[in-house]
């Protein structure tokens, strides 16, 4: 039986106060384990809503036959996977290939330690922790990178070079979005950021949060930013010569990394934790469900971009705007730090709807032929 | 500093999912981008006109079903025409209206799969391919019901059909055409006015117009390229030309008209089964026919408009039971050979989106 996430949070809470004197090694026993099942729980969440809700969208079932409404399918797909051969192509890079899994996924485990659940529900309240999820959400393309190299296989070659050169452009709007909200916050750590949200930091930075989901989505590779993986291109991309436990590893670090972006676009903009009547640990995850289910959604309709298209995004659309949201956020906190946050939140607004449309007018697409 | 650098080959196919079938394509790559691609096929041959020399004309409708097996239909429609010149048979008015509500509805169907699996191509995770499928099997389901089956229907006979339709069938139809403008309506909400469907298919493979014509390509490829073309008007068969109809043309000839050409045909086609519903007569649906038809010695070339082009059909007729030769003039075949200039230049992901908006069935390119 899986255990109850909800259970240990608020247990924790009554009796272990994370200030609570030498109690050092059981918050980090404690914490360690909630974020290990809220993880594993989630992510099979995540498998099932896609996978039901996406079926839902394209008019058939999804996973039914596997417990009550198919809430049992990631697990009897967990079955299925461990029980298969391991193979490993002959002229594979034995220690990479072996290694690529792990390093894609335990990155995404990792950022969890800094993602508060509840008022210091968090297992290390660090004092940089945006910082941190970003430095650590950029292993995984090295993992990714080392899966298409080590598994000597050209497709592979291919979606690794696409996965390097997406997440180094990406980078970066991500940085200038995440910018903003730490100036309005005027903190590093994700606590700090969610108890300075009396009005979500959507409303206040609705530019920041469309350009920190756009390139929060093309950083996990998830659609229409999927080249990496993209099935009707690249077969399956990195992890086209995997199978067994390590395919497994791939599968689980996708949903990771998407439940990752989910947890950090809650704290940063969604208020985190903060909510009415539910104790918080449920408006985090009812908040992180929903953000997942805008990340399904376009799946579900959006083609997929070219990767010239996708790099110019990047850097003729994102990346100036982000400047000038950022630009612009610093003048606001430095010339109206006592402004109602009503004023704030139309002209913000407004500042988004001119600046995209003016420049998606402007934008331009890169070549698309090359004479050869 | 400057690395060096050299072009690898990259085997896309047989067995890659989008390479709709068994088709291969040995590509050139420089980083992404195609220098140079071979297409390769035959993994699917299986001699289907050299069996048909074997067999009696009537047997050979079988074998014509499984060469384009996404429009069975009009392979049949194709094989008996040309039989039916070459022996001189006549065929009952009813039946020539049926045969074409028949040959329609299967042009709505295989543009279906096709735009769908093109758009599948594009990256739109299954979604608009299976909204399509689900119109397609309203479509096999009034195959079901006329013929029995749902992919190989073998229903068509010279000169006619063995029986008639069921009396449930022409409600059905109505039925059908009545929603379907409405479905239609809905994939292109969904998908048709996409800024990324645009920046992906919009100038992307372009065929010109003359060389279009040069390759001798036929069906929506050839009238994406603008030139009006459409063997219905050209060269009407069967009763086409009591029907009113427009040909749907592009401009450029890219991927994005072509599948704008396959969408616009489907309306065509309703318009075409509405008008043919209400002027179906009523009466037998087959002429006397011999049981083993020898047409006198000579030779045919009939051809119709199939979803996917010119299919046209060569019999030459010793007067024995059994064709001397039958050749197939298969679209897909014919407009593959523009696939590699259409794709030079352009990178894997444009690869994939052209060689989908050609669409073609491998059982039709390898015989």
């Amino acid at each position: 039986m899986i255990l109850n996430p909800s259970f240990n949070l608020s247990y924790h809470q009554q009796t272990l106060p994370p200030d609570w004197p030498g109690g050092f090694w059981w918050h980090w026993l404690v914490f360690t384990l909630i974020i290990i099942v809220f993880f594993l729980a989630m992510v099979m969440g995540y498998i099932w809503l896609e996978r039901r809700g996406m079926a839902r969208m394209q008019a058939r079932l999804g996973p039914n036959r596997c417990g009550p409404f198919g809430l049992l399918q990631p697990v009897a797909d967990a079955i299925k996977v461990l029980l298969k051969e391991n193979i490993v192509p002959v002229k594979a890079d034995k220690l990479v290939h072996w290694l690529a899994p792990l390093v894609t996924f335990i990155p995404a485990l990792l950022i969890f330690a800094v993602v508060p659940f509840g008022d210091g529900a968090v297992l290390a309240d660090l004092d940089i922790g945006i910082l941190f999820v970003v430095a650590i959400s950029s292993i995984s393309t090295v993992g990714i990178f080392m899966a298409g190299w080590g598994s000597s296989n050209k497709y592979s070659l291919l979606s690794a070079m696409r996965a390097a050169a997406s997440v180094v452009s990406y980078e970066v709007p991500v940085i200038l979005a995440i910018a903003g909200v730490v100036l309005i916050a005027g903190s590093l750590s994700l606590n700090d950021i969610v108890q300075a949200q009396s009005v979500p930091f959507i409303l206040l930075q609705p530019l920041g949060f469309l350009i920190f989901f756009i390139s929060g989505c093309a950083e996990i590779n998830r659609s229409p930013f999927d080249l990496m993986e993209a099935d009707s291109e690249l077969v399956a991309g990195f992890h086209t010569e995997y199978s067994g436990m390590k395919f497994a590893m791939f599968y689980l670090a996708e949903y990771a990394e998407a439940l990752a972006i989910s947890a950090i676009i809650t704290t940063l903009f969604l208020r985190g934790w903060k909510g009415p009547v539910l104790p918080p640990w449920l408006w985090f995850v009812i908040k992180v469900m929903v953000v997942f289910f805008v990340m399904v959604w376009t799946r579900a309709t959006f083609p997929r971009v070219r990767i010239d298209q996708l790099m110019a995004l990047a850097w003729k659309f994102l990346l100036p705007l982000a400047l000038i949201n950022l630009f612009i956020t610093a003048i606001e906190v430095l010339t109206w730090p006592e402004a109602l946050p009503w004023v704030l939140i139309l002209v913000n607004i407004a500042i988004m709807v001119v600046l995209v449309l003016l420049w998606s007018k402007f934008f331009k697409l890169g070549w698309g032929r090359v004479e050869v | 500093m400057t690395l060096k650098t050299e072009p690898f080959v990259l085997n896309i196919g047989p067995v890659h999912p989008s390479t709709h079938g068994v088709f291969r394509m040995r590509a050139t790559l420089d980083g992404e981008v195609i220098l140079d691609i071979e297409p390769i096929f035959g993994y699917l041959h299986r001699g289907v006109e050299k069996l048909a020399e074997e067999r009696t004309y009537t047997g050979i409708i079988p074998l014509t079903d499984r060469l384009d097996y996404l429009a069975s239909m009009t392979n049949n429609f194709a094989y008996c025409l040309a039989v039916e010149r070459l022996a001189g048979i006549s065929v009952p008015e009813r039946a020539e209206y049926i045969r074409v509500i028949i040959a329609e509805l299967q042009r709505i169907a295989s543009h279906l799969i096709a735009v769908g699996a093109f758009l599948n191509d594009c990256g739109a995770f299954f979604t608009p391919f299976l909204y399509m499928f689900r119109e397609r099997e309203k479509i096999v389901d009034l195959f079901e019901m006329v013929s029995g089956q749902r992919l190989l229907y073998n229903y068509m006979r010279i000169g006619g059909f063995n029986e008639d339709i069921p009396d449930e069938f022409l409600p059905a139809l109505a039925k059908f055409t009545q929603q379907m403008p409405g479905f239609i309506e809905e994939y292109e909400q969904l998908l048709a006015k996409n800024e990324i469907l645009q920046f992906r298919a919009k100038g992307v493979g372009i065929l010109p117009r003359e060389m279009a014509i040069n390759i001798s390509a036929s069906g929506p490829v050839l009238r994406a390229s603008g030139v009006k073309w459409d063997i219905r008007k050209a060269d009407p068969y069967s009763v086409y030309d009591r029907f009113e109809f427009d040909i749907p043309t592009g401009t450029v000839g890219d991927c994005y008209d072509r599948y704008r050409v396959r969408v616009e045909e489907m309306r065509q086609s309703l318009r075409i089964i509405n008008q043919a519903m209400e002027q179906i007569p009523s009466g037998p649906v087959k002429s006397e026919v011999p049981h083993l038809i020898r047409p006198p010695i000579g030779e045919v070339y009939a051809r119709i408009e199939a979803p996917k082009g010119e299919l046209g059909f060569y019999l030459v007729s010793d007067n024995s039971i059994a064709p001397y030769r039958c050749h197939v003039r298969a679209p897909s075949l014919i407009n593959l050979t523009a696939l590699r200039d259409m794709m030079r230049g352009w990178k894997v992901a444009d690869a994939i989106l052209i060689f989908g908006s050609i669409d073609i069935t491998m059982g039709e390119v390898d015989r």
